[in-house]
């Protein structure tokens, strides 16, 4: 049985992160398997965990007033879901639904935000990672706005 | 080179046909007289027919086999009536013309083809002539985005052409919960990419925005951006350099591409309507 | 052609020349009066001619006046140029009949004669230049003007009295036709007569030269020749300098002279209509309610129309800044790269017929100019 600091060493999210720091936190994470269709969390709870994909695939989704869902970004190997544990409001926007069997490795908000308070260099090294995804997140979603592949409407000009 | 007249054309009649979205619909045309149709994997031809005009569609059948196909959008007058033509009805074809995408330059390397929307049509002679030569190639991944699940085209062959040593990554901008795949911007796929940039050969097609994009991202990744190849797409009335309508400052998208390389494209692409 | 084979000839030899022509089969067009310019007509004879008419241009400024000589050749241009017979502005180029299978290229008119153009400027030969390396030596060929080039008769003329808009000194296009003629005509009054040096460039040239009574080149006839070309040169309107032009507008895509010149332009097209080198195109098809029939033609375009770039989502050149830019920095410098020649012959007719008097000598000069720090920054916005 492998401890979690070994579950996080192997995750590009860590990467840089020394085995001392990656001890430390992990004492706030435990890992977790969600079966498919299972949510990891629903739109409108109180948000306070940051999860780190293994493996699988979690969809993040609006119900829809006529039934069904539109997903707006998938999550998955190698990657990070959720920072509504670093700033408030501490609420979830989306529903978080396993597309398939997920494992992840769930760290608790409060106990990380703790850590991180106690440790200046830990939580800006933190900082750093989670700007970095939202960054990236940020950028792909304002492209989507654009809708390129839609044709376009010339009267907009 | 013998200099064709520009506007020598052959008569096809339209043998097959296929809604592919809403809006799309894939044509497989046969030529009256018979000769085959040969063309190279880029290019494009002028369709049409007199009384209705013509455009500029990139070819996006087998370049193995004798017959045209066109997967046609319907994004305009022209486009409008040619997605409801009918079987058995006959088109004039001007072409074939432009540069193509030469994927053979990437023989003993890796190919990355990246794909946006209907941006997949002109890059599928790519992928079929690849397949065909699977051998000469180390690895080949297509990235394919497009707008909603119900958007994407050739949804059977992408099974297919993986399990023909194609690596398929396909991915979204807004999924349903039928669908199981990814949901994101294409280029989110282009940093998992485990290809040798150095020696890999990319081929994009798509918005123009989203190749610029794309672009970023894969010279980001390392590739060079002289062996990264772009469709262009400009006005086009004569398909042969006579027209003027699509220059693209000295050159012109119908002869001196529409494919094209990242490096000659950057200068060009920088300056606001150019 | 050597000089040798030069000869001078007389005013009835320059009539027995279009009689000769005429007779030979050539629709001989060349400039007359018409409407208050010098236009293009086939003309019958000599009488035809503009003799004793001169002309006063400048920006958005055209004037015939009346000399003091009887010179038959006294002004320069008027706002068409040779593209409008060699190259019309509309052309059928294919025809569908309904039931009679599929469309076909128009048939050829046997009743139509080859034309010998009389009385063609340096410049505009220069012109024609430019038209045969555009559209007969690239991948695709315009077959049409090839037909009709082909069988064209041209009799090229000196500039003696450029206009106010006239800067072929400047682009090397003349004023002295030097290439692309059968014949070429100084004309010369003096107190030695009426008379033109004529040089044939070609043997077509040759042999019609030789049906006209003439006398052999005197020095004194060269001598007179030669001052004309001087004096022409010494007497352009306009000036423009071409050094390193191409780098300089490739590298000013934001200069600011282009809102400054955008501000004035109309985006009307008169420039692109008047050009003798713009060749851009459209095609429209048209199908008769009567009978069916449908015909695709080529007509003239021009990139200053807001729809020239239209793509679906929208035209790339929205703006008249990017149309305009487009245009001189096709002109001026991207023409050297597409075709390895300049497309502006100098012949002045743009800034002539502009209705804002838009002089392209004075937008290259301002482009020339480095714009200060202030210009290059944005404007604030004003609080209201």
């Amino acid at each position: 049985m492998r401890g979690i600091d070994e579950l996080l060493r192997e995750h590009p999210f860590f990467a840089g992160l020394d085995d001392d720091t990656l001890a430390l936190i992990a004492g706030c994470a435990a890992n977790r398997r969600i079966h498919e269709g299972d949510f990891l969390y629903r739109e409108g709870d109180e948000a306070g965990t940051f999860f780190v994909i293994r493996h699988g695939r979690v969809a993040l989704e609006a119900a829809q007033r006529a039934g069904g869902s539109l997903v707006v970004e998938t999550v998955e190997d190698g990657e990070v879901l959720g920072w509504s544990w670093l700033v408030p409001p501490h609420r979830w926007m989306f529903d978080a639904r396993a597309v398939v069997a997920t494992s992840a490795v769930v760290f608790d908000g409060a106990c990380l935000r703790t850590k991180c308070d106690q440790d200046p260099q830990l939580g800006y090294a933190l900082l750093q990672r989670v700007a970095q995804v939202m960054l990236t997140r940020l950028q792909g979603a304002r492209v989507r706005l654009l809708d390129l592949y839609a044709v376009p409407d010339a009267s907009k000009r | 080179m013998v200099s064709a007249d520009s506007q020598d054309a052959r008569d096809f009649r339209v043998v097959g046909r296929r809604r592919d979205t809403r809006d799309t619909t894939t044509l497989v045309l046969e030529p009256l007289d018979r000769a085959p149709f040969t063309f190279a994997p880029g290019q494009f031809t002028m369709l049409g027919r007199v009384g209705l005009g013509e455009v500029p569609i990139s070819i996006c059948g087998d370049p193995a086999e004798p017959e045209l196909q066109h997967t046609i959008r319907d994004v305009g007058g022209v486009t409008h009536a040619l997605v409801d033509v009918p079987v058995g009805d006959a088109l004039e074809v001007r072409g074939p013309y432009g540069t193509g995408w030469q994927v053979e330059d990437g023989r003993g390397g890796d190919v990355v083809l990246v794909a946006g929307g209907i941006g997949l049509a002109p890059l599928r002679p790519a992928v079929l002539s690849l397949l065909a030569d699977r051998a000469s190639y180390g690895r080949v991944v297509l990235l394919y985005g497009a707008r909603s699940p119900a958007d994407q085209l050739y949804s059977p062959e992408l099974v297919a052409w993986r399990a023909q040593g194609l690596e398929v990554e396909t991915i979204v901008d807004q999924g349903d919960d039928r669908w199981a795949g990814r949901v994101g911007l294409v280029t989110r796929l282009i940093p998992r990419l485990e290809v040798d940039p150095a020696r890999t050969l990319a081929l994009v097609c798509g918005p123009e925005t989203m190749m610029r994009y794309v672009t970023v991202a894969l010279t980001d990744l390392g590739v060079a951006a002289e062996r990264i190849r772009l469709s262009m797409e400009r006005s086009m009335k004569c398909g042969v350099g006579l027209c003027g309508h699509c220059q693209l400052r000295e050159l012109f998208v119908c002869v001196d591409g529409p494919v094209l390389d990242a490096a000659t494209l950057a200068p060009l692409l920088a300056v606001r309507e150019a | 052609m050597a000089l040798e084979q030069a000869a001078v000839i007389d005013v009835a030899g320059l009539r027995l020349l279009i009689d000769v022509l005429r007779a030979d089969g050539w629709a001989v067009i060349g400039p007359t009066v018409q409407d208050g310019v010098i236009g293009q007509a086939e003309i019958q004879s000599v009488d035809d001619l503009p003799r004793g008419v001169g002309d006063e241009q400048d920006g958005a400024f055209y004037r015939l006046r009346a000399r003091d000589d009887a010179a038959y050749f006294g002004y320069v241009l008027g706002p068409q140029s040779w593209k409008s017979l060699l190259f019309p502005s509309r052309e059928l180029v294919r025809r569908a009949r309904p039931g009679d299978g599929p469309a076909t290229p128009p048939e050829h008119d046997p009743e139509l004669r080859p034309l010998a153009l009389f009385g063609v400027r340096s410049c505009d030969l220069q012109a024609i230049a430019v038209h045969d390396r555009v559209l007969t030596s690239r991948v695709a060929v315009d077959s049409h003007y090839a037909a009709r080039r082909e069988g064209t008769f041209i009799v090229a003329v000196t500039c003696a009295d450029p206009a106010g808009t006239c800067f072929c000194a400047s682009m090397g296009t003349g004023p002295e036709p030097t290439e692309g003629f059968d014949l070429a005509l100084t004309e010369l009054l003096d107190d030695r007569g009426h008379r033109f040096l004529v040089r044939p460039g070609t043997d077509k040239g040759v042999a019609v030269l030789e049906l006209l009574p003439s006398q052999t080149v005197q020095g004194a006839d060269r001598a007179a020749a030669a001052a004309v070309v001087e004096s022409a040169t010494g007497h352009m309107g306009r000036e423009l300098d071409t050094s390193q032009l191409r780098d300089l507008l490739y590298s000013n895509p934001d200069h600011p002279q282009w809102d400054d010149v955008a501000s004035r332009c109309l985006a009307c097209s008169n420039c692109t209509l008047v050009c003798p080198t713009c060749f851009c195109t459209s095609v429209e098809d048209a199908t008769s309610l009567v009978d069916g029939t449908s015909d695709r033609w080529r007509v003239w375009d021009s990139c200053f129309t807001s729809d020239f770039s239209y793509v679906h989502g929208g035209s790339v050149r929205g703006t008249t800044k990017s149309r305009y830019r487009q245009w001189a920095t096709h002109k001026l410098a991207t023409w050297w790269d597409q075709f390895g020649t300049s497309g502006c012959v100098g012949c002045g007719r743009c800034i002539t017929w502009c209705p804002a008097a838009i002089d392209l000598t004075a937008e290259v000069a301002a482009l020339r100019v480095t714009p200060s720090a202030d210009t290059l920054t944005a404007p604030t916005p004003q609080e209201d």
